[in-house]
């Protein structure tokens, strides 16, 4: 039994009656779809079973991250270092992560049609641009839908989870609110909700007034009802709610008897422990962990604000990648770290760097993905008003293929088509897998 | 001292008890359940409604008598205040107001509460919310030049005012001026994107809104392409053509001229032409704005194309646009609508004959909203129960044979959650401190339930978080245990303990309890030291709180 999301099987054998029924209005995606993800599991051959994604949120300069342009006037006195792979470059933060480079393979002439952040935001979130009559499913939510194995129904906790929220967490979207993403803060705080308010004696009390109320309202109301899942009335996740207070995969969650010496490798801040949960909750089954780190908007002074992000990042990406190594489960993790879009090569008058969609740059890692690869390529002369703005570059995807990219290293068919709740017919992804990566 | 001294202080004394003397005065004689103006108990409501109102009950009991169903029976009128209360201002009726309803005779209960919620400042601005939605969603937008919050609230006051619906829309389509003192302009500025090369209104944003908004339709996807699925009819209800993408931006090309300035939102007829490459077609094309259906609706005049467009979707005869109307509010007051999805009516129909009848009567009556409200309100169908002593089956729900039942969204359960852990009403007239504290805690709780966005007439399902919240969640927590709130003093202040348990249920569910239930929950209270009862008391709050009763619309 499915704890977190409609997967009963009378739950489906319900829908799947309104289905072929006919009746459209209430036959959208859900269970009979669910029902189908599940036959149609993942490709056993991926080797990628989960994906943490080191979300970036304001968007970082790719200039002073991953795709650097030292000497050149666009670096404006930016700095590069070598890695371990001969001839790749990063920016000159990076001093641990440049020790993981044969890991990591970059894709450095990403675009996106979006250059505002909330808009750019749930583009490369959902792999589709906004649009007002529909809520695109993030990622995150895409996996878990579709990678639905016994495991996954059996797990005491959500398999979605995203750790220091930022504007907006991956949502469900029109798969339904069920595969929203679980949010944590920072993981040195309890997380919170899943501890009750009062003594076990008194909640049990407190579980048997409410099982009576329930049955009060529900015997006179449930009879027959086709178009309400026959749980849905009765408190329809308590069960599975109480089943992870109680479970002792939250443990995975806690990292207070994680020696201090090893925290603090992945640097003493709120996101290196996100990645240190991430790594534990990814080991305990969940699918998809997305750790924040914000603060990117470098719009002033750039090159001091991006410094210091970089300062959190390198130690916690670094060892991200060196404990899934060391756990041998970076085969199975796919990780994969960016932001929304990158910033302008030019630095206005407050030594800022502008919103820069046209050539920005993602680092993936495990999974499949084969490390110390650079994919695509940004001019260090770009012209600043081009009228096609990608005759700045080489090799260039949209944020769609990294989305393919994604999928087909999970083992998802991205071209599969659902319908959404007004059968719409929906890719799950518009994209083309980003090959050299994967081959 | 001085005998002018004393004087002085004799007078600043009698000036002191003079006040506090006014004061108490006014605060005996202050009605603290405020009597609607609009009620009158020798007329409960505007009697011109019951003929319309006994057409639509006609029309659904020759449905049922189709269907071969039998419909649930009424319910009481506290059922029915808390369906109205929840649909109209996002919360459930306060226990003073219960006694305050009670207290009418039955034949005018129904009427004085609809007219006290629909005079009441919590409905004006829940339905201010609710639409907002649809006019310009729920995200921020554009920095400095959108003020969502000055939008809603201005959409609040046309509510108060009942300003008629077809010309509140002429004002917003219409609408120039600056997003601060003209706040209909919002509609517009929502739109721009403002790091593009042209950052004005938008043309294709703004005609996809104005469809699904005011007119019922989702044309969006002829933005792109012409309609291949045959999801999209337009031409006439008697000829239905497929939709193309032509039809969409002769919409989005009323929009041409409007663009954004230091003096705001205005027009300007020099714009040029709007052009734009249609699918297949290698070269830019201009479009001239045209309607995708009821052309001859539209008046060839000197007006600007907005005031022309305007015009258009208000015209009398643009049934869509009732439709749409109609539809939302009847979403609004049974938690999901007649035609499903809200915003998708097919322009040829069919139509339940209940909302073309509602429709007529929507446009004869100078699209007045809270006379709509009121009919709908006084219908049979929605005093209609959702428990029946025989099986229910999708025939029933189809054919609204049952109310139906539908989760609560989660400003409602915020609002509910507030709203029954205190005995006064929480509303404009609470003290700034009870105010300033639900504002905080309803924030916070419905942040972390999930805000349901602009498409929240649409159920996706519970998620773990929203159960964990509820079951363990601060902000019940904080409220059943609040020094200055009802739980844990209700025990002390009831009579007896079968009045405990009665204000308890009348406070969470606004009913009372059954026999068994109360039983059941004064044997459990009894069983308590005297001075743990009221944590019991608490505790049976949480238990009905955390109840499907609650968490679902009935």
């Amino acid at each position: 039994m499915n704890h977190f999301h409609c997967g009963g099987i009378e739950h489906v054998s319900r829908r799947s009656l309104l289905q072929l029924a006919g009746l459209s209005g209430l036959s959208w995606l859900t269970p009979l779809a669910s029902c189908l993800a599940q036959s149609h599991e993942a490709n056993p051959q991926s080797k990628a079973k989960s994906l943490i994604v080191l979300w970036l949120e304001g968007a970082p300069s790719q200039l002073e991250t991953f795709d650097p342009h030292p000497g050149s006037d666009i670096a404006y006195g930016s700095l590069a270092r070598q890695t371990n792979v001969p001839g790749i470059l990063l920016g000159d933060g990076f001093e641990q992560l440049a020790e993981q480079m044969d890991a990591v393979s970059l894709v450095r002439a990403v675009t996106s049609k979006e250059g505002d952040h909330e808009r750019a935001i749930y583009n490369i979130k959902t792999g589709y641009r906004p649009d007002p009559t529909l809520i695109h499913p993030a990622i995150g939510s895409i996996i878990c839908h579709e990678l639905n194995t016994e495991q996954d129904r059996n797990l005491d906790i959500p398999r979605h989870v995203s750790i220091l929220p930022g504007s907006t967490p991956g949502r469900g979207g029109y798969l339904g609110d069920q595969y929203d993403a679980f949010k944590i803060f920072d993981p040195q705080q309890a997380i919170p909700d899943v501890s009750s308010q009062v003594e076990k004696q008194r909640q049990r009390e407190r579980l048997g007034d409410l099982d009576y109320v329930d049955k009060q309202f529900i015997q006179r109301r449930l009879a027959g009802r086709l178009n309400i899942a026959p749980d849905s009335l009765k408190n329809q996740n308590i069960d599975a709610a109480l089943r992870m207070m109680s479970s002792e995969l939250l443990q995975a969650f806690d990292i207070s008897g994680v020696p201090q010496k090893e925290r603090i490798q992945f640097g003493d801040t709120p996101f290196g422990r996100g990645c240190l949960t991430a790594i534990r909750l990814i080991s305990a089954g969940v699918r998809c962990v997305e750790v924040t780190l914000s603060g990117w908007d470098s719009h002033v002074n750039n090159h001091e604000l991006q410094a210091a992000r970089i300062a959190i990042l390198d130690p916690a990406f670094a060892m991200l990648i060196r404990e899934l190594k060391q756990r041998e489960v970076l085969d199975s993790t796919l990780v994969v770290c960016g932001g929304e879009f990158g910033r302008t090569p030019w630095l206005n008058a407050l030594g800022g760097r502008d919103h820069w969609p046209n050539g920005f740059s993602l680092a993936l890692a495990g999974g499949g993905i084969q490390g110390g690869r650079v994919i695509g390529e940004t001019s260090p002369l770009p012209k600043q008003y081009s009228p096609v703005p990608n005759d700045n570059l080489k090799d260039s995807h949209p944020v769609e293929d990294v989305h393919a990219t994604i999928l087909s290293a999970l083992g998802v068919d991205y071209e599969r088509e659902l319908q959404t709740p007004i059968g719409r017919p929906m890719k799950l992804c518009q994209g083309r897998p980003i090959d050299k990566l994967l081959l | 001292m001085n005998i002018i001294g004393w004087a002085k202080n004799g007078l600043f004394l009698s000036l002191c008890f003079g006040s506090i003397g006014l004061l108490g005065v006014y605060l005996m004689d202050v009605d603290r359940v405020r009597q609607p103006t609009s009620f009158q108990t020798d007329s409960p409501g505007p009697t011109d409604i019951q003929s319309v109102v006994a057409h639509v009950d006609r029309v659904f009991s020759q449905q049922w008598l189709a269907a071969g169903l039998k419909p649930a029976d009424p319910v009481d009128s506290l059922t029915l205040a808390r369906r109205l209360s929840l649909g109209l201002s996002g919360t459930i009726p306060s226990v003073e107001e219960i006694r305050e309803l009670e207290k009418k005779p039955a034949a005018e209960q129904l009427p004085w509460w609809i007219s006290r919620l629909l005079e009441d400042r919590r409905t004006s601005n829940y339905l201010a919310e609710r639409f907002a939605r649809a006019l310009v969603g729920v995200e921020d937008g554009p920095f400095v030049i959108y003020r969502r919050r000055r939008f809603v609230s201005w959409l609040a006051d046309e509510f108060a005012s009942n300003r008629p619906y077809d010309a509140l829309v002429r004002r917003i389509l219409t609408a120039n001026g600056l997003w601060t003192d003209t706040p209909a302009v919002n509609f517009y500025t929502r739109t721009i994107v403002q790091d593009s090369d042209d950052p004005r209104p938008d043309p294709v944003q703004l005609a996809g809104r104005t469809t699904r908004a005011f007119l019922g339709m989702r044309i969006d996807c002829l933005q792109c392409h012409d309609d291949f699925l045959g999801n999209v009819n337009l031409g006439s209800t008697a000829q239905p053509a497929a939709g193309t993408q032509r039809d969409f931006h002769s919409l989005a090309a009323f929009f041409q001229q409007a663009e954004n300035s230091l003096l705001g939102v205005c027009d300007n007829p020099n714009r040029g032409a709007y052009e734009v490459n249609l699918l297949d077609s290698s070269a830019a094309e201009t479009i001239a704005p045209a309607v995708p259906f009821l052309p001859e609706l539209l008046v060839q005049s000197e007006l600007n194309p907005r005031m022309r467009l305007a015009n258009w979707v208000t015209h009398p005869e643009n049934r869509p646009f009732a439709r749409a109307a109609v539809n939302r509010i009847w979403a609004l007051l049974f938690g999901q609508p007649l035609v499903q999805p809200i915003d998708d009516i097919p322009l040829a129909g069919p139509f339940p004959p209940a909302l073309e009848i509602l429709v007529d009567d929507f446009i004869g009556n100078g699209y007045d909203l809270q006379r709509l409200i009121r009919v709908i309100a006084s219908t049979r169908v929605f005093s209609s129960d959702s428990a029946t002593g025989f099986p229910v089956t999708s025939a029933h729900e189809t054919n609204w044979a049952v109310f139906p039942l539908v989760r609560l969204r989660p400003e409602q359960v915020a609002g509910a959650i507030t709203q029954s852990t205190k005995l006064t009403t929480v509303d404009a007239t609470s003290h700034i401190l009870t105010r300033v504290v639900q504002f905080g805690q309803q924030n916070d709780f419905v942040t972390r339930f999930g805000d349901l966005g602009e498409n929240e007439f649409q159920d996706r399902g519970e998620t773990i978080t929203q159960r964990l919240l509820l079951l363990n969640g601060d902000m019940l927590a904080e409220r059943l245990n609040s020094p200055v709130d009802a739980p844990l003093h209700l025990n002390q202040l009831s009579p007896d303990l079968a009045k405990t348990v009665e204000v308890i249920y009348l406070a969470t569910l606004t009913r009372r309890p059954s026999l068994d239930e109360q039983s059941r929950f004064v044997l459990a209270l009894k069983e308590q030291a005297a001075d743990q009862r009221k944590f019991k008391a608490v505790d049976i709050y949480w238990a009905l709180i955390n109840s499907a009763e609650f968490r679902w619309s009935h």
